[in-house]
């Protein structure tokens, strides 16, 4: 997707959490998590619900701090802008047209005025919205909404793509249209962490797993090692169907 | 949206001060703007001078207020006392007798106090007070205000001691307080002019009448230009010239409301 | 009750004949209002918004003076308003009293609280639903209020709409510093007040009447614009 002349960008790499923690209400979430994320694998991030993952991502992307902790992106303190992009579990999409909406994503990254149109229309035509452009987004259907929402996304040309269960209330269609949407993005270079409990979907797009479990990593492994031999007793329990909170 | 709204904001400013070159701002009484008078005469004053005669009708201890304020280039009030007062206090030139009519004490068909038909002013106020018959006051420092109060005194009765019961202090102006007494069967001192020219009579009727002590002097006052710079002297002099020479005063004779003369002038 | 049923003839009366100096009053009236709603939204807007979105010590503060002025009593601004304008006041060399550019500075005072308040309110509830998506996408502040601000703008127009009823409404403050003047600055409200006093009362009726029957013309080509917004699930 990124033009391959252009100048690598300074380091967001690696994204390092350490010793992070997240309280809230007296109830420790996220319990002294050391991660490190690098360019490459498709991130698979499971867990029971409650296990943190939602968090996890909010942690990651900078819009929460952490309690305790630090998470540092290369040697900078804070993200550098549109670096990484979020898509939520469900689509906020403005008020707007689905053209508009990446209008206002476009100009919020810093796109002229004139180079916008052509963009938009490459864009759409990605999602297989083509014929939707102006129609009202919040009117598309859910799978509509979850695709436009994540090539607003891509749109930021980021190197690291959050998504945060963006499939959990999509028919097996409209999942699989996301899905490709997600492995193209990731296999044109952009780093994807992606949120899920659906076991099924992981298995489909996994490189690498990460399973949460009270708000701590317990196991971290490729896909086919996590799959057909999980290490941990936690994973074993989650594949098993039994691992509860 | 913003910027849209902007626009026409300008828009609308802009069509603002589409005000005319030369005018004048007149602060008077609300009798002589509700009868009509200024609607009747005012157009004959612009058509021979070009000046434009803007009249802010207040009550007379307002309207002398807002002159002091330097907010009106001519005075025309009904309190001679107050007037003397504005002029030799540096506010006003000076000042002359315009017109006269008289006041007269209105009451319900009941006529509780007895005093329907009666000529003496000062001694119906007593009836009042004795049957303790309500009446609406204006209440408002206004010229008509000033004289009730100047009756009640010289009647040795003071009914703001009963105000809130028989005697009612409606603050308001004078169509506003007739309206009040109609309402109440109420007795109210009212200038003849605003009561001839007032509709909502209902069963009130005039009670007292014919009182040398109800007698109503007009008087005009040029703003000091000396006190307030931003006065129209000249206009505003224009103006009271006319008012007070033959055409102004052959205009006030000649208004009439239902056949009746409202104002009679009497500048020398 | 007479009184009514000979209003509501002389309101038809009145209309049907549209009389040159009940046009000029009416269009006033609204020249006044809408410019007073135009100008109170280009402060009350941003203003409602800053205070939703905004993060400075004082906010909360300044959100509840905002709420409380919303009860401004009209008459309080007229004095004001007089006091400032008048040629022994501070801004008197303007000469702006008794014209409608003053009526116009009193209503916006009246108005924009209003507006902002309102507006603070909708802002608020949008942003609990777009805070976290535009902070991802790495919305300046000032982009956030901007992007909040148009797309609540269907909402925003009965911020507009509470604002504009207000001014057509109100007589205590534009009687004060207009003062009424015939041609000039007489408008519905000072109008109706007028007859009142002369006792006219089907007449002053009969423009409430018109008074009435325009703020619904208002309000329903508003509610419609909304609604149309609705359908698109635009508001």
């Amino acid at each position: 997707m990124r033009d391959v002349a252009e100048p690598p960008r300074p380091g967001l790499w690696p994204v390092t959490l350490r010793a992070v923690a997240f309280r809230a209400g007296g109830q420790t979430l996220i319990d002294g998590l050391d991660l490190e994320l690098a360019p490459g694998a498709l991130t698979c991030v499971m867990g029971p619900n409650g296990a943190g993952k939602s968090l996890l991502v909010r942690l990651i992307a900078g819009l929460i701090a952490p309690t305790e902790g630090t998470i540092t992106y290369g040697s900078a303190g804070a993200p550098a802008k549109n670096r990484i992009a979020v898509v939520f579990q469900r689509p906020v999409l403005l008020r707007r047209s689905a053209a508009a909406n990446l209008d206002h994503a476009l100009k919020t990254y810093g796109m002229p005025r004139a180079a916008r149109p052509g963009r938009i229309a490459a864009l759409l035509s990605e999602a297989g919205l083509t014929a939707q452009a102006g129609q009202a987004a919040r009117l598309l259907s859910g799978g509509e909404q979850q695709r436009l929402a994540l090539v607003r996304a891509l749109a930021a040309e980021p190197d690291l793509l959050l998504l945060d269960e963006p499939a959990a209330n999509l028919d097996p269609q409209a999942t699989a249209m996301l899905e490709a949407l997600i492995r193209r993005a990731s296999s044109e270079g952009v780093k994807v962490v992606l949120v899920t409990h659906d076991r099924d979907q992981a298995r489909r797009m996994a490189e690498e797993v990460i399973l949460l479990h009270r708000g701590r990593i317990a196991e971290r492994a490729p896909a086919q090692a996590f799959f057909e031999n999980p290490k941990s007793p936690e994973a074993r329990a989650y594949l098993a169907g039994r691992l509860l909170l | 949206m913003i910027r849209y709204l902007t626009v026409l904001t300008f828009a609308f400013l802009g069509a603002v001060p589409a005000l005319a070159e030369s005018f004048i701002v007149v602060q008077s009484t609300t009798s002589t703007q509700n009868s009509g008078l200024y609607d009747a005469i005012l157009p004959q004053f612009t058509a021979a001078s070009g000046i434009e005669v803007r009249v802010v009708a207040v009550g007379t201890g307002q309207a002398i207020k807002n002159a002091r304020n330097c907010d009106g280039d001519v005075l025309l009030v009904h309190a001679k006392a107050a007037e003397e007062k504005f002029v030799a206090e540096g506010h006003g030139v000076s000042r002359a007798d315009v017109m006269y009519n008289d006041f007269v004490i209105v009451g319900p068909e009941g006529d509780r106090a007895g005093i329907a038909g009666t000529s003496d002013a000062k001694a119906a106020l007593t009836k009042i007070a004795v049957a303790q018959a309500p009446f609406a006051s204006r209440g408002d420092d206004s010229g008509t205000h000033k004289k009730e109060m100047a009756l009640w005194t010289a009647a040795g009765v003071d009914p703001t001691a009963h105000s809130g019961a028989w005697y009612r202090e409606t603050g308001s102006g004078m169509g506003a307080t007739l309206n009040v007494a109609t309402a109440m069967g109420a007795y109210a001192l009212t200038d003849r002019a605003t009561w001839i020219a007032f509709a909502n009579k209902g069963g009130q009727r005039i009670a007292v009448e014919g009182d040398a002590a109800l007698f109503n002097q007009y008087g005009v006052i040029a703003v000091n230009p000396v006190r307030c710079p931003n006065v129209k002297a000249e206009a505003g002099q224009a103006f009271i010239d006319w008012l007070l020479g033959e055409a102004g005063q052959s205009a006030i004779a000649a208004y009439r409301r239902d056949g009746q003369q409202l104002f009679f002038p009497n500048a020398r | 009750m007479q009184d009514f049923w000979a209003a509501l003839a002389q309101a038809f009366a009145l209309i049907l004949g549209a009389e040159a100096e009940l046009v000029e009053i009416i269009g006033l009236s609204l020249r006044v209002s809408l410019s007073a709603v135009a100008i109170a939204c280009v402060i009350g807007l941003p203003l409602g918004a800053v205070l939703a979105v905004g993060r400075f010590p004082g906010r909360l503060a300044l959100s509840v003076l905002v709420n409380a002025l919303m009860g401004l009593p009209p008459v309080v601004v007229g004095l004001t308003v007089y006091l400032v304008l008048s040629a022994s006041g501070p801004l008197g060399v303007l000469q702006l009293l008794y014209t409608p550019a003053a009526m116009i500075i009193a209503q916006t005072i009246l108005v924009t609280p209003i507006i902002a308040a309102l507006t603070r309110q909708v802002i608020e509830d949008l942003s609990g639903e777009y805070d976290e998506m535009l902070r991802a996408m790495g919305v300046s502040r000032a982009g956030m209020i901007a992007t909040l601000l148009w797309d609540a703008r269907y909402s925003l127009l009965t911020a507009a709409l509470a604002g504009t009823g207000r001014a057509l409404a109100e007589v205590g403050a534009v009687l004060i510093v207009g003062g009424n003047i015939n041609h000039v600055t007489r408008t519905m409200t000072t109008a109706i007040a007028l007859e009142t006093s002369k006792g006219e009362l089907a007449m002053a009726l009969a423009l409430g009447i018109i008074l009435v029957t325009l703020s619904v013309i208002v309000s329903a080509c508003v509610m419609g614009l909304r609604a149309s917004a609705a359908r698109m699930a635009y508001a």
